[in-house]
């Protein structure tokens, strides 16, 4: 069993991160999930929600994901999402500013996404 | 001045403009044409994924799903044609509405009802001046799609495909655009999106002969496909938009620099038949003077006598 497994997280314009890790959680549409190195071949539809990868050097990555699949097979994990920001891209205060326009406009999806923006950098 | 020369001298100083003005939109389109090129390929990796899924949930369980079988008695079809927004590309536009017409007989022969969406201002402006039926358009995005542009112009078809066949929904998807081979070749294509051959599927996927992992499926094989059928449509969508976009630059940049060397040679030519003109007034103006000296000789000496 390798000891790490190698992930690629692309949005659909372009590849957001790619390396090795120990662990990547991820939440899918059944509830949040753990991959480790040997998990059993699994695709799965992602919810909109942050997603943390140990890379194998210690660090950890966080990124804002909305929407999209986790694939993982042969220790090779991908991550594919229409939209994919990694913590340290997300501009917190765009973010605020734009969970208070999408709370006044009561438009459910763009606060989720802010939200969901917010709590990946919150997280790191 | 002769008025002669006067007239080349404005045509010379005309043409000369047009040259300027040509030279700047071949530039102009070549630095657009490596910019879609470098979007075509950041797109690759996600499409890549994305196929790589979909054939591992159509190969790997025996999910039915609309947008994999095949209607029995296919009545209706939709085809979406991408052109482009502004001319001045040689055949570009031609080609791709060509292409979509051969198509639209073939379907019809075929005895199916088409339904056209178009993307571009030059496909709807070709459509309506021939008063035929376009279901649905978009516009204004064509140089430089975005993957929002690509999802807006999905949704009402995969809405169409969902629909059953009374509502208005289509049993086939297919797709016109044009193909960027290389700088110098743009190929219009066709080919049809849905419903999905796998077999097809699986031969774009990088690897041949790769034997797909069994999957685990979360929440379901159903669910997965039902999710997944959409974005990989879109993301079809989205490299077909973005091939055409490099296409289109190719040809506006193969077609001004062809204007900017026949602007070359137009000027070539004037300058030569100025110089001509400007020679024959020169050469006139000497001997009328020659002619009048010689005259005014002839008259003294006859005045001496």
């Amino acid at each position: 069993m390798a000891a790490e497994l190698h992930v690629e997280l692309v949005a659909a314009d372009r590849q957001v991160w790619s390396g090795e890790a120990t662990l990547v959680v991820a939440r899918t549409t059944s509830g949040d999930i753990g991959v480790m190195p040997g998990h059993q071949p699994l695709l799965g539809v992602l919810e909109s929600g942050p997603v943390t990868i140990r890379t194998s050097d210690g660090g950890t990555v966080i990124a804002a994901v909305h929407g999209g699949f986790i694939s993982f097979a042969d220790d090779k994990l991908s991550l594919l999402a229409e939209i994919a920001e990694l913590s340290d891209e997300i501009d917190v205060q765009r973010a605020e500013r734009a969970l208070e326009r999408a709370k006044a406009e009561a438009d459910a999806l763009a606060e989720r996404r802010a939200e969901v923006r917010l709590r990946a950098v919150n997280a790191h | 001045m002769g008025a002669q020369l006067r007239v080349y001298k404005r045509r010379i100083r005309s043409v000369t403009a047009t040259k300027k003005i040509t030279k700047a939109m071949e530039m102009i389109a070549a630095s657009r044409v490596v910019k879609a090129q470098r979007k075509v390929a950041a797109s690759t990796p996600y499409a890549q994924e994305l196929t790589r899924a979909v054939t591992a949930v159509g190969t790997g369980s025996n999910t039915k799903h609309p947008l994999t079988t095949e209607a029995e008695n296919p009545s209706r079809a939709a085809v979406l044609l991408l052109t482009s927004d502004r001319g001045l590309a040689g055949a570009f536009n031609s080609n791709s509405i060509k292409a979509a017409e051969q198509l639209t007989e073939r379907l019809e022969r075929e005895g199916k009802q088409v339904d056209t969406y178009i993307v571009g201002r030059r496909g709807v402006a070709h459509y309506n001046f021939r008063e035929r039926k376009i279901t649905e358009s978009f516009t204004g995005f064509t140089d430089e799609p975005t993957y929002a542009d690509a999802k807006q112009v999905a949704a009402p078809l995969i809405e169409a495909i969902e629909k059953t066949n009374g509502d208005g929904g289509v049993d086939e998807l297919h797709i016109v655009y044009t193909e960027f081979v290389s700088m110098m070749t743009q190929t219009a294509i066709d080919s049809r999106l849905l419903p999905l051959r796998l077999d097809e599927v699986s031969e774009r996927s990088q690897k041949k002969d790769e034997i797909l992992p069994l999957y685990d499926f979360e929440p379901s094989a159903e669910d997965v496909l039902d999710a997944l059928l959409p974005r990989y449509v879109e993301s079809r969508i989205y490299n077909a938009l973005l091939q055409s976009a490099a296409s289109k630059h190719a040809a506006t940049r193969r077609a001004m620099k062809s204007a900017t060397d026949n602007a070359g040679e137009l000027i070539n030519t004037l300058s030569r038949l100025a110089n001509a003109a400007r020679q024959a007034e020169i050469t006139q103006e000497i001997s009328e003077i020659v002619g009048g000296a010689s005259a005014l000789a002839d008259a003294t000496a006859g005045s001496d006598k």
